[in-house]
């Protein structure tokens, strides 16, 4: 099954939701300021905050006049276009040997994102080990064996309770010693406004940086996408200590869009790497903004 | 402040620049409104909760009562928070206990959203009001969610009852058996996270409530959730006809627009809330404080009652007189600190008082298990003259003191500025008390 189609069944409730409320706009229809209300709705009910819809709607509004276009059935691809430039990123390829640092608040689906992970880089013939450095919640560790064995990567683990940047530095020590590619790193679910748990995890980001400085290091944030404008003071709270990378946006395989992802980039540059479309261990995919708008449309 | 900045921030300022005015005009009463709602799509209330709010406040708001009072602000203060209590409900609720027992809780809800760790804080709630409660694991499809359940139960000295991934249908019917035998009076069963679409998992579900009949089916929902909380709430309370609410991770920076949401389209209790990540961190929901906490009136009901559960009234009265003359020492300090531990999280506490949450925000105040012990080994290790007065403490006395208690002359010198800062804030709250805002302590 191709990547397309693969997105297109991971999206499509989510597609189901959502499109009803554009395609009813997108009709021959004038471009009033009763459609433009309407559009407003449909953006801000997708979670798309009131800034970052009032910008899209007025770059829209823009464009529709440039392009002398007057019915609402003329003027869909330039909200697509509009749209997708707005969430479109350059994502640098990787290179091995390769660190990736998963963060987010606690209940996004970390643990399964990493889970998937490991699959995903296993599929492509690299090496993989796990550190488990969610010391703190009940059982994470065996959660993620869970996800090791599924993938059939090694994982690192301490006991619960005992000091995360440790486990990290035995895993990375360990790939080091056994030439691994891939270090993917899961961390306890924390709240981005307690200051104690992120300084941990700063401690945790400087372990990387001290013991692996030629390796390709990413810091991934994981949003749930059910979340809503908590989302973007989740991106700016974790960037300003870890300076993330990429978003992996999960859970939209229900009936929330993410739209706060749209949000998030009127703020900063914040690339989505992944996307979360189920709990099956190949139900993480690369983000692509093109097929992303598609399906919302 | 960003953009994201809390509700009740959005709505002082709102009205802070009323206060500025003396009167109102319609023309105000309407931007006032239209701030309203921008602050209330920004807290991720519903789009339709929000347009129905903003009409019924500005239709009130508009119109000869409002402008004849004599203090029109506090008119609109007054309405806007009416009408936020209206939507939330007026009445707070308990857990049902059913007349024949055992009392079955059924948890449901999304993943993620907290339903493992809420099991245990409700099973530590109860079992401080006398109930002996058993936790039922039948989260049959996450790696290690049984296990996750059977941590929680152990920190929460709750048994826990598990079957492994079998069957929930028979998971509940042994678990009925052994709270017969064992005498639990309440089971509380803890569920798989499942998404309001998928049908297979919400039959399942609906399957557990018609042939156990629980007492209560209690909706766990993430406080951070945006828009789409209305079709989860809606779909479960259709499917499942939930009896409440729970409203977790609370703790966070988020307002919680779901609360509001939630209870307009489902018109059920918000019951409970999860407010930290220890297991007694659980608070009862009160709609009226959650409308003044939204409008940044404070929470000051929930601070009282917080202080009073870790507070003798004797304590209570000779902490005001110090409070009051300012004459707090160290010792007191030392107290305090292990009071705080007890009530909550100190940021927590500051954000219920009005007036006083965007005055100190992004200050550190943030109070963690091993800090507290150092302080105490800190102040420990000094006599009690320098307890009583820390400005006699000079470089060799701070030696002395580091020496004994571990630490570094660095330690103690962070604690003594952290009590200057907090002997001055309490000054600052003197003198808000003095002008006619009442403290609760």
């Amino acid at each position: 099954m191709g990547i397309f189609s693969k997105i297109a069944q991971g999206l499509r409730k989510t597609k189901e939701s959502l499109s009803k409320k554009f395609y009813a706009l997108f009709v021959a229809r004038e471009l009033d300021d009763e459609f433009y209300d309407e559009l407003e709705e449909a953006l801000i009910t997708s979670d798309l905050g009131v800034e970052a819809s009032e910008q899209i709607l007025e770059e829209f509004k823009q464009a529709c006049y440039e392009k002398r276009v007057k019915k609402a059935e003329d003027a869909k691809d330039l909200l697509r276009e509009i749209m997708i430039d707005s969430i479109n990123y350059e994502i640098e390829p990787y290179s091995y040997p390769l660190v990736i640092l998963v963060a987010g608040v606690n209940g996004v689906g970390k643990t399964t994102a990493i889970g998937k992970l490991a699959k995903y880089f296993t599929n492509q013939g690299k090496s993989v080990v796990l550190a488990a450095a969610d010391t703190f919640r009940a059982a994470a560790s065996e959660q993620l064996e869970v996800w090791a064995n599924r993938s059939k990567v090694r994982i690192i683990k301490h006991e619960e309770g005992s000091d995360p940047a440790a486990v990290v530095f035995d895993a990375l020590s360990s790939a080091k010693a056994k030439n691994t590619d891939v270090v993917l790193i899961d961390t306890a679910g924390r709240l981005q406004n307690k200051k104690n748990l992120m300084n941990e995890l700063s401690k945790i980001n400087k372990v990387v940086e001290r013991e692996c400085p030629n390796a390709d290091y990413r810091t991934y944030i994981v949003l749930d996408a059910t979340t809503g404008q908590n989302a973007v003071a989740q991106v700016e709270a974790f960037d300003e200590i870890i300076d993330i990378d990429g978003i992996i946006l999960n859970k939209l395989d229900g009936t929330a869009k993410g739209g706060v992802v749209f949000a998030i980039s009127v703020e900063r540059e914040m690339p989505i790497v992944f996307v979360g479309v189920g709990e099956g261990v190949d139900d993480l995919l690369e983000f692509n903004a093109e097929d992303f708008i598609t399906e919302l449309f | 402040m960003g953009a994201f900045s809390g509700l009740s921030d959005k709505l002082s300022h709102i009205f802070s620049k009323l206060r500025d005015k003396g009167k109102l005009t319609e023309l105000e009463v309407k931007q006032a409104m239209r701030e309203v709602r921008v602050a209330l799509l920004e807290a991720d209330v519903n789009f339709s909760v929000v347009k129905q709010f903003v009409n019924n406040v500005t239709e009130k708001a508009v119109g000869e009562d409002i402008l004849k009072g004599l203090n029109p602000t506090q008119q609109v203060i007054k309405l806007v928070n009416d009408e936020l209590v209206a939507i939330m409900g007026t009445n707070h609720s308990k857990i049902e206990i059913s007349d024949k027992p055992p009392t079955i809780i059924l948890m449901c809800g999304l993943q993620g959203s907290g339903k493992t760790t809420m099991c245990g804080k409700l099973a530590v709630m109860l079992r401080k009001q006398g109930k002996n409660p058993l936790l039922v694991a039948c989260d049959i499809y996450r790696p290690a969610a049984i296990k996750q359940l059977q941590v929680v139960g152990k920190n929460a000295n709750v048994p826990v009852f598990e079957m492994g991934q079998i069957d929930p249908q028979k998971i509940v019917k042994g678990a009925l058996k052994e709270a017969e035998k064992n005498q639990n009076d309440i089971v509380i069963v803890d569920t798989a996270g499942r998404l309001h679409i998928d049908d297979e998992l919400m039959n399942e579900i609906e399957g557990l409530k018609k042939t156990f009949k629980p007492s209560e089916v209690l909706l766990v929902v993430d406080s951070m959730t945006g828009q789409d909380a209305v079709n989860v709430a809606q779909k479960f309370n259709e499917v499942m006809d939930v009896t409440g609410v729970v409203l977790t991770k609370l703790d966070g920076d988020t307002r919680g627009g779901a609360a509001l949401s939630i209870r307009a389209v489902t018109g059920k209790p918000i019951k409970f809330c999860g407010t930290g990540e220890k297991l007694s961190d659980i608070e009862i929901f009160y709609p009226d404080r959650m409308a003044s906490r939204i409008l940044g009136m404070g929470d000051v009901l929930t601070l009282i009652e917080k202080a009073q559960n870790a507070y003798s009234e004797e304590e209570a009265k000779e902490m005001q007189k110090k409070f009051k003359e300012n004459s707090f020492t160290l010792e007191d300090y030392l107290v305090q600190f292990e009071k705080m531990k007890s009530m909550g999280n100190i940021q927590q506490m500051i954000g219920m008082i009005p007036g006083l949450s965007g005055k100190l925000k992004g200050q550190d105040l943030d109070i963690d298990e091993k800090k507290v012990a150092q302080t105490k080994a800190i102040i420990l290790s000094m006599t009690p003259r320098e307890r009583q007065n820390p400005d006699i403490i000079k470089s060799s006395q701070k030696r002395r003191i580091a020496a004994g208690s571990g630490t570094s002359i660095q330690d103690v010198n962070a604690l003594l500025k952290q009590f200057a800062q907090t002997k001055d804030m309490m000054s600052k709250m003197n003198n808000m008390g003095k002008r006619g805002m009442r403290l609760p302590f």
